[in-house]
């Protein structure tokens, strides 16, 4: 890799100040630093420090999408031949699927980027890395038919207002992913719901409904098969719909340390324990559906697992962790089976919760700086 | 007071580094001629000299006095000629470099037993004779102002950072110096002395069978050995109170001064580190010149040299001398190389708190680390990984982004006056972000210090 370093060092001089391309620094230096982890030594504080680095947290949830996105791929296809009704190997509906899903994956980074890039480089700041995985949630929430021009804006939108106007990674309030899905829902309802849009190129007469549209409707009955909701073969936004494959992401989440478990854990018994206050209420058949449908339904799992533990837009306290993923679960399904206008609840209910996150944290913190003046307080008495 | 055997705080949270080049469990003795006081070891005080180049001093002569606290006094470690006043940028004072003359001429301020005077004569010759900047005072780190009195004093007599030298060994046979130092310390606390050991581990008799104190036992990994970490625990600083302490080598310091009557700067250090040929300890004093403690006994490659351990410690170079307060010197390799895609690759050999490297498979592995960052300085953006390493009950992530605004009443709120930089050194390890947080926690230890004065 010499001959690489050497063309780096070489280039160098014209990408800083003074030089012919100063305006390119920090594009210069993405690119320098994804190829090389810097020479930077320590010169305060603790002289040695750990391996770990943002690019590497950033890659490892990148690699835990990594099976939603395969399954992803694979199902457009599967649906999309299915609702014509025609069966065919693992090939051409993975490389249907392809088609589909790498154009939006890559206008989602092109345009992100962009704009990250220009910002860092107006801020004199080096590029984060958020968006290595932004720019791949963003496609895995969108549904298949979607059109390229819509998420490009939607993707813009999210950077810009979702992330940079508060100062750019770190900064934000709400999930710049969550948010560019939001933002795609309300600024084009007619395009962003019914049954037409879960299937890509759907044939006219086979019903595309998700789970989540045949119970806004009433019709429990059509539910597809518990293990096929779990599974993932069924219609619905490109990563979301198969639980297994977001479980395996999980497992490498957990394992590696990098999203919290406790965030997890916590939307899920949310979401459990109001399933089964529903079941216990039952006066419609959407309460009645088993309160583990909600967690394979819909971007429950997608969001619990990827949306939720976003650490920036999440609770930042162990004891907030619990509460506010508590709250996105019950939320959740609060919506689902409440609100008729909105079939999927996961989605608004972790935008709610990152804007009461901070409040949260808030109050779990006064509880520790109550304990301190109390402290203080006895002493004087004594 | 007896032990209590029964009562061992444990502590969970925090990390052991281990490094290796540890130092061999004997004790040389290292000639050296040339040693320096450094003011800037000494955090607030603007130094007013008081030698000037060329003249002559015996250990206990007065260099230097606090401009702010003209009654803390700073004397010399040794005898000899005051080789060279060393400035700095804004002429700052750096070093003031002392050539030994090997005759070890002291200042005579008598030989006295402690218990026969009173408070104020026990601080009056700790003072004069140069000895009291070994006690310093939570909150803010400082030298202990020597017309206060504190709720309690706190001893330390185990250290738990990377490499630190074993004060078993160090006290060995120094029993009585030891027990006069603490009886002095009673002396100058209305509250309790703690003498704090490690459960199961602080063997010596010395430690164990002091008197006039009240032994607490600890068991964790670093930073157990904070004195931070014992105050929290045992007897938590409230706004308003102050707490001194002091380490074993410093209270040894005291005891001589007392039984014999002289500053007697003697030092034990630990020469330690991945670059170290034979890592072991030496007996000095204090500030020793770094050439004449490392000699050839260092590799070839490029080093850092730290005075102090690896997490703490202050960078100096080969003609440096070792701090004030430091009892260790650790040499490891600088980092400042490029590692193709190191973000990416597996990174077996790598250390690192987080379970995205292997490390985590192999706890008892020693390594050899470098100065490398190992990444860029980001946004905070993980939570939740300070909050492993730092066992106190204060939000690590919270205080520090109060540091950061400048917040004065969330800093006092969130418990700035029971932490201080060396209590975050793990936070800075373990930070995803790269952010200096040290700095930070000092930034704001000083900016309360100035509040509240």
């Amino acid at each position: 890799m010499k001959f690489l370093r050497d063309f780096l060092d070489k280039q160098k001089p014209h990408f800083v100040k003074g030089g012919r391309f100063e305006k390119l620094h920090s594009t210069f230096d993405a690119f320098e630093t994804f190829l090389f982890v810097p020479n930077r030594v320590t010169h305060t504080g603790a002289h040695i420090r750990d391996a770990i680095d943002m690019k590497r947290t950033m890659i490892i949830v990148v690699v835990a999408l990594l099976p939603a996105l395969i399954f992803g791929i694979w199902n457009v296809g599967y649906q999309h031949y299915i609702s014509h009704g025609m069966a065919y190997d693992f090939w051409p509906m993975f490389g249907y699927g392809l088609l589909k899903v790498v154009p939006i994956i890559i206008v989602s980074y092109v345009v992100g980027l962009a704009i990250e890039f220009a910002f860092a480089q107006s801020r004199h700041h080096e590029v984060n890395e958020g968006f290595l995985v932004s720019g791949m949630l963003i496609p895995l929430v969108m549904p298949p038919d979607v059109p390229l021009w819509m998420v490009a804006i939607s993707t813009a939108f999210a950077v810009i207002i979702g992330k940079e106007v508060f100062g750019g990674t770190g900064m934000n309030i709400l999930n710049p992913a969550l948010t560019a899905r939001a933002f795609l829902f309300f600024a084009y309802p007619s395009e962003m719901s019914g049954d037409l849009i879960w299937i890509s190129e759907k044939a006219d007469a086979y019903s595309g409904a998700t789970p989540l549209g045949h119970l806004l409707v009433g019709e429990v009955s059509k539910l597809p098969s518990e293990w096929a909701m779990f599974l993932g073969n069924i219609p619905g936004s490109i990563g979301e719909t198969s639980t297994l494959a977001i479980l395996i992401g999980a497992v490498v989440l957990i394992a590696t340390g990098i999203g919290s478990a406790r965030i997890m854990l916590s939307v899920v018994a949310g979401g459990l324990a109001m399933g089964l206050l529903f079941n216990l209420w039952g006066i419609n058949d959407y309460m009645n559906i088993p309160a583990h449908y909600h967690l394979i339904m819909g971007g429950f799992a997608f969001g619990t697992v990827f949306m939720a533990t976003d650490p920036v837009s999440a609770a930042q306290t162990t004891r907030g962790k619990y509460i506010y993923g508590f709250l996105i679960g019950m939320i959740a399904v609060l919506i689902r089976v409440f609100n008729p206008a909105y079939p999927e609840g996961m989605m608004l209910s972790i935008l709610l919760m990152n804007v009461f996150a901070p409040l949260i944290d808030h109050y779990v913190v006064q509880s520790n700086i109550k304990k301190r003046l109390k402290r203080a307080r006895a002493l004087v008495k004594a | 007071m007896k032990v209590d055997m029964s009562t061992v705080t444990k502590i969970k949270k925090g990390l052991n580094i281990n490094l290796i080049g540890e130092a061999e469990k004997v004790i040389k003795e290292l000639k050296c001629d040339h040693f320096a006081i450094k003011p800037t070891d000494f955090i607030g005080v603007f130094p007013r000299i008081l030698i000037k180049e060329g003249d002559v001093v015996k250990a206990g002569t007065p260099l230097f006095i606090d401009k702010n606290r003209d009654n803390i006094v700073f004397t010399s470690p040794v005898s000899g000629k005051i080789k060279e006043i060393k400035r700095g940028a804004k002429r700052l004072l750096l070093e003031i470099k002392i050539d030994a003359d090997g005759k070890d001429e002291y200042i005579d301020f008598k030989a006295e037993n402690p218990k026969l005077l009173s408070r104020e004569q026990v601080i009056e010759k700790l003072r004069v004779s140069g000895v009291w900047p070994f006690i310093r005072q939570r909150p803010y780190s400082v030298i202990a102002d020597p017309l206060a009195m504190p709720k309690s004093i706190f001893v330390s007599t185990f250290d738990t950072a990377p490499l630190a030298p074993d004060n078993d060994l160090v006290v060995h046979g120094n029993g009585d110096d030891f027990q006069t130092g603490l009886d002095v310390l009673a002396m100058l606390t209305t509250g309790k002395v703690h003498l704090n050991i490690e459960a199961d581990i602080t063997h010596s008799k010395v430690f164990t069978n002091s008197k006039n104190v009240q032994i607490n036992q600890f068991s964790g990994p670093h930073p157990t050995g904070n004195v931070g970490v014992q105050i929290n625990k045992i007897d938590p600083i409230n706004k308003g109170e102050v707490v001194w302490y002091c380490y074993p080598q410093d209270v040894l310091t005291i005891g001589r001064l007392f039984r014999r009557g002289v500053y007697d700067a003697s030092r034990v250090i630990a020469v330690c580190g991945s670059e170290v040929l034979s890592p072991a300890y030496f007996r000095t004093k204090t500030g020793a010149a770094v050439e004449l403690l490392i000699k050839e006994n260092v590799t070839q490659v490029n080093k850092r040299y730290i005075s102090g351990n690896v997490l703490t410690g202050t960078q100096v170079s080969l003609d440096g001398y070792l701090g004030f307060y430091h009892n260790q010197m650790t040499v490891i390799p600088e980092g400042d190389y490029f590692e193709f895609l190191g973000w990416g690759l597996p990174g077996l050999n790598k250390f690192s708190m987080s379970r995205s490297f292997p490390a985590f498979l192999f706890k008892n592995r020693k390594y050899r680390l470098d100065t490398n960052y190992h990444g860029g300085e980001r946004a905070l953006v993980m939570t939740g990984q300070f909050e492993k390493v730092f066992p106190f009950d204060i939000y690590p992530m919270q205080l520090l982004k109060a540091i950061m605004v400048e917040d004065i009443d969330l800093m006092e709120n969130l418990g700035i006056y029971e932490v201080d930089e060396e209590d975050f050194a793990l936070c800075e390890v373990v930070d995803t972000s790269k952010t200096n947080i040290q700095e930070i926690v000092r930034k704001g230890l000083d900016l309360m210090r100035k509040e509240m004065s």
